[in-house]
């Protein structure tokens, strides 16, 4: 599909605005519908988007495999990093109340870098399987 | 609809139209839970069940090729299972209380708390949301992990066979 000129353009003109969209849903997930889950497969769909139409080479120049399996891990590491710093300000594991003097102020704040913790996870690990199986070669 | 399309799903024989099938039925069932109230549920089947899923299963085809294989034998052995299986989930929703009946355990026992102190305890808007991230923060935990393990497995599964390929 690398030579139709109207894909690529299209690709071109609407991956920015899908990347934005992920944004949108995970930092307005507090207010309206979607969080880290949405967000995560909105961006790994943005780039497997991209892959399909520039081809997977490109793709993987633009988030190397190493990037996205180390995304795999840090996000469920920075989810449960934060149960620990909960721990260790005098908290329950998980308790979002310590992180900040005001409690409402300090579950934002929890709740903002769990969210980001799945949304990495999430992302990572859909753009992983899907270079995992469109990395093989046909028959192999 | 929704049903003709597992119909047509079941019936069909070509792999690819399988495939979108199966997305559009995905999408069907998006606007199912929209109409529920369920808006968050709603989008994550949009973009896993039609989203993401679809295109994974269109690399599959790629690599095993459109069309369904004539089964060796009548499978009749699963079909009875399956029967089996249904029926026993059907007579479990007999014991479930009816629909959006406001005495229903699931009603009474801590939804109350989350509608009405939610906002006040957490300070974010979208009941889902404090629930999915603040109360029910383990659960959420353990979510992440699963999905975390399961990209360790795939990577650790097709890495494998690729090396093994390689050396070959």
């Amino acid at each position: 599909m690398k030579r139709e000129p109207v894909l690529r353009v299209v690709g071109k003109l609407l991956i920015p605005y899908m990347l934005v969209f992920a944004l949108y849903v995970q930092f307005h997930g507090d207010y309206g519908p979607g969080g880290g889950f949405q967000a995560g497969v909105i961006t790994a769909a943005a780039v497997i988007f991209y892959a399909l139409i520039f081809g997977l080479p490109a793709a993987r120049r633009l988030v190397p495999e190493a990037l996205v399996e180390t995304l795999v891990a840090a996000g469920a590491f920075l989810y449960i990093a934060v149960g620990f710093v909960g721990l260790a300000l005098g908290g329950n594991y998980l308790d979002y109340f310590v992180l900040d003097p005001d409690p409402v102020a300090g579950q934002h704040r929890g709740i903002f870098w769990v969210e980001i913790g799945v949304l990495v996870t999430v992302s990572g690990v859909m753009l992983k399987v899907f270079y995992m199986f469109a990395g093989r070669g046909r028959g192999s | 609809m929704m049903a003709v399309t597992v119909a047509a799903i079941v019936l069909q024989r070509n792999l690819f139209s399988v495939v979108v099938l199966a997305g559009v039925y995905s999408f069907l069932m998006a606007t199912v839970l929209v109409a529920l109230d369920a808006v968050d549920v709603a989008m994550t089947e949009a973009s896993v069940g039609a989203g993401i899923s679809t295109v994974l299963l269109l690399g599959a085809l790629y690599l095993c090729g459109g069309e369904e294989a004539k089964p060796l034998s009548r499978p009749w052995v699963p079909l009875a299972v399956t029967l089996v299986i249904v029926g026993a989930l059907v007579y479990g929703t007999l014991g479930l209380s009816a629909f959006s009946d406001p005495q229903a355990p699931i009603h009474t026992h801590v939804v109350p708390r989350y509608l009405g102190q939610a906002l006040a305890e957490t300070g974010v808007p979208n009941v889902v949301t404090a629930v999915l991230a603040s109360y029910r923060g383990y659960d959420t935990l353990g979510e992440t992990v699963v999905v975390f393990t399961a990209g360790i497995g795939v990577i650790a599964l097709l890495r494998r066979l690729r090396r093994k390929g390689g050396s070959k």
